[in-house]
């Protein structure tokens, strides 16, 4: 009987050492894999997503792809480069009347207000509220403008997913995640940035 | 000289894409100057959430999990555990939407640990370890109740039914293979699955794709019978976390003192986590030498399972890498030429415009490809040895007297100690 519960002992001792053991080295490799990985990525930085201008092809899926059913992405004026233009290729359809009758409107919701400034030019402004990131004005603006109008995502409304799912079907490849303290891409302060 | 004016025209077209930069800042219509004295609005930016704010949620998470410990093996409170995984479903689901989660977290550190380019926030990184680190000294107290996908399954554990034990460990191979190719599909910059199909991010969100919500109202309801669905047969973080609790130090435990073998637990536990005391049975040496025959057969296997799951893994690259868009671009323009101008088809379209050869996207796939061969070779390598071990661990029996958590399964939500009598007595002397 006692050599029995002995040797019984023995098996509990022999257990409780080999997961002890176990543990240590699962605890090895969890605070391992944390470092390795810490040090890999040394910033330390927060990041957040934003586009690229230059990259974004105007495609429109930020306007359906965002998980919000209101997407995080707008348009945004960089005002610096805008040029004013009465005939402003953002704001009016190709071929139409220079009315601002909504069937003169490239913006599917009225979401960009012209406003008249002096002779001649025109001020344009987005109205966010009603802005739905689908790029039409963006795809006018680039292709007979300066390129004023895009896309940014409005960190007010960007849930900051991990996996940005606009990111993962964007044709361009314009999302990527950008560090927080810089969490804009506009145009006019882009450039400069460039040059310098 | 004739010879030399390709490379010139070359160095030219390079020179222009350079400088592309610049030509963008060129504008096609010149600044206007006014007279009237207007002044040029700024465009807003709003700033994102304060990043301080994310250390704050490493530390609801550090205190949800401190005092999930405490509840689950000091103060041994379901009532306790219950409340803090309401809160946790409040707080880290509905008004933290959901995001940043540890399960997903997973995914953010294979990234980072295979692409030098990407750099993980530290606070995904803690989301990833606090829950590992607890799991080793204190058992899965994180999806007892700090986990807010397990939270909202739990509060609808209505009818739960007992499932026979084959169902159930091959059903829990799953999340095995789910956690292999989340780590593949992660590790190569392809896509983030677990993000991607989380049921019940888009009910924290109030919001998203219909099928998400659809996926999600699936598992609440299988969830009223077959016990926290998600948790069981999807969650890969579940499987990391098992590994760590299995050798964990300390462990929730059904009774407060000597189990008195009264039966009462025994089927309160909706998760079947509850191990029953094993006779001597397999001390008979008839079954002892069958068993032993099974054990030296199985070990035997778990070096060829293992190559086998290499082998295959490395042999589904084609069909894996298709998950990369690149790869699945370069496919498709190669299969379908005639895409090439279709203006509806906006990836193609946008890789057009994009000025990149058709040479280089092969080129990009190609290596895109041989890193799923190297990747895919490791994931069915380790699901192999997964399932041998597996297979192993059917035969190897040891003595248990009590009533006992299956401490790897076990999810510490502490339901079971409300039945046991021994508790009531210990509490009320």
């Amino acid at each position: 009987m006692d050599k029995q519960n002995k040797s019984k002992d023995k098996g509990v001792k022999r257990r409780d050492f080999i997961n002890t053991g176990v543990r240590l080295a699962l605890g090895v490799s969890v605070v391992g894999t944390a470092a390795f990985t810490l040090k890999r990525s040394s910033t330390g930085k927060d990041y957040v997503w934003q586009i690229d201008p230059f990259k974004c092809t105007q495609c429109g899926r930020c306007a359906t792809e965002c998980v919000k059913a209101e997407s995080a992405v707008k348009c945004v004026h960089a005002y610096a480069l805008c040029g004013y233009c009465d005939l402003c290729g953002g704001y009016f359809k190709p071929g139409a009347k220079l009315e601002t009758g909504a069937e003169n409107q490239l913006c599917p919701t009225g979401a960009i207000q012209r406003k008249f400034i002096e002779e001649p030019y025109f001020e344009y402004v987005i109205d966010e509220a009603l802005c739905i990131g689908c790029a039409k004005c963006v795809k006018g603006c680039s292709a007979f403008g300066n390129g004023s109008l895009h896309l940014q995502i409005r960190h007010d409304l960007c849930l900051n997913c991990n996996q940005c799912s606009i990111a993962s079907v964007c044709p361009s490849d314009a999302i990527s995640r950008v560090p927080a303290d810089e969490p804009y891409k506009i145009k006019g302060d882009f450039i400069i940035e460039k040059e310098v | 000289m004739i010879k030399w004016i390709p490379r010139i025209v070359l160095i030219l077209i390079l020179l222009t894409l350079l400088t592309g930069s610049f030509l963008h800042a060129q504008q096609r219509f010149p600044k206007p100057e006014f007279d009237t004295g207007y002044v040029q609005p700024d465009p807003s930016t709003p700033e994102p959430r304060a990043m301080a704010m994310e250390y704050f949620d490493v530390l609801v998470l550090l205190v949800v999990l401190s005092l999930a410990s405490w509840l689950a093996i000091k103060k041994r409170s379901r009532r306790g555990l219950l409340w803090l995984s309401v809160f946790s479903l409040i707080y880290f689901g509905f008004y933290r939407d959901g995001c940043i989660c540890s399960v997903g977290a997973i995914q953010n550190v294979a990234l980072s640990i295979f692409d030098p380019g990407y750099a993980i926030s530290i606070t995904a990184l803690l989301f990833f370890v606090l829950p590992l680190l607890f799991a080793l000294f204190f058992g899965r107290v994180f999806c007892a109740s700090a986990c807010p996908l397990g939270a909202i399954q739990d509060l609808l554990v209505i009818h739960p039914i007992s499932i026979p034990s084959w169902i159930r460990k091959t059903l829990g191979f799953i999340p095995l293979i789910y956690l292999a190719l989340s780590v593949l599909f992660a590790a190569t910059g392809s896509d983030f699955i677990i993000c991607r199909y989380d049921p019940f991010i888009g009910i924290f969100r109030m919001d998203g794709p219909f099928l998400m919500i659809f996926l999600g109202m699936t598992f609440l309801f299988l969830g009223m019978f077959y016990a926290r669905p998600y948790c069981r047969i999807f969650c890969p973080y579940g499987v990391l976390l098992g590994w760590m609790s299995k050798f964990s130090k300390w462990h929730m435990s059904i009774t407060p003192s000597e189990c008195i073998k009264c039966k009462l637990c025994e089927d309160s536990c909706p998760f079947d986590a509850i191990e029953v005391p094993i006779e001597q049975s397999y001390r008979d040496p008839e079954v002892s030498r069958k068993n032993l025959r099974r054990f030296i057969f199985y070990i035997a296997m778990i070096p060829l399972l293992t190559l086998a799951g290499g082998w295959t893994g490395a042999k589904s690259n084609v069909f894996l890498s298709r998950v990369h868009p690149d790869v699945y671009l370069a496919e498709l323009m190669i299969s379908n030429p005639e895409l090439r101008e279709d203006e509806e088809n906006l990836d193609i379209q946008a890789f057009l415009e994009a000025g990149l050869t058709f040479e280089q996207l092969i080129e990009k796939a190609a290596v895109i490809r041989e890193k799923f061969r190297k990747g895919g070779m490791a994931m069915g390598g380790f699901i192999g040895l997964a399932l041998g071990i597996t297979l192993m661990n059917q035969v190897v029996f040891r003595r248990r007297e009590d009533y006992k958590p299956h401490k790897g399964d076990c999810f510490s939500c502490g339901r079971c100690m409300d039945y046991c009598p021994v508790g009531k007595i210990v509490n009320s002397a």
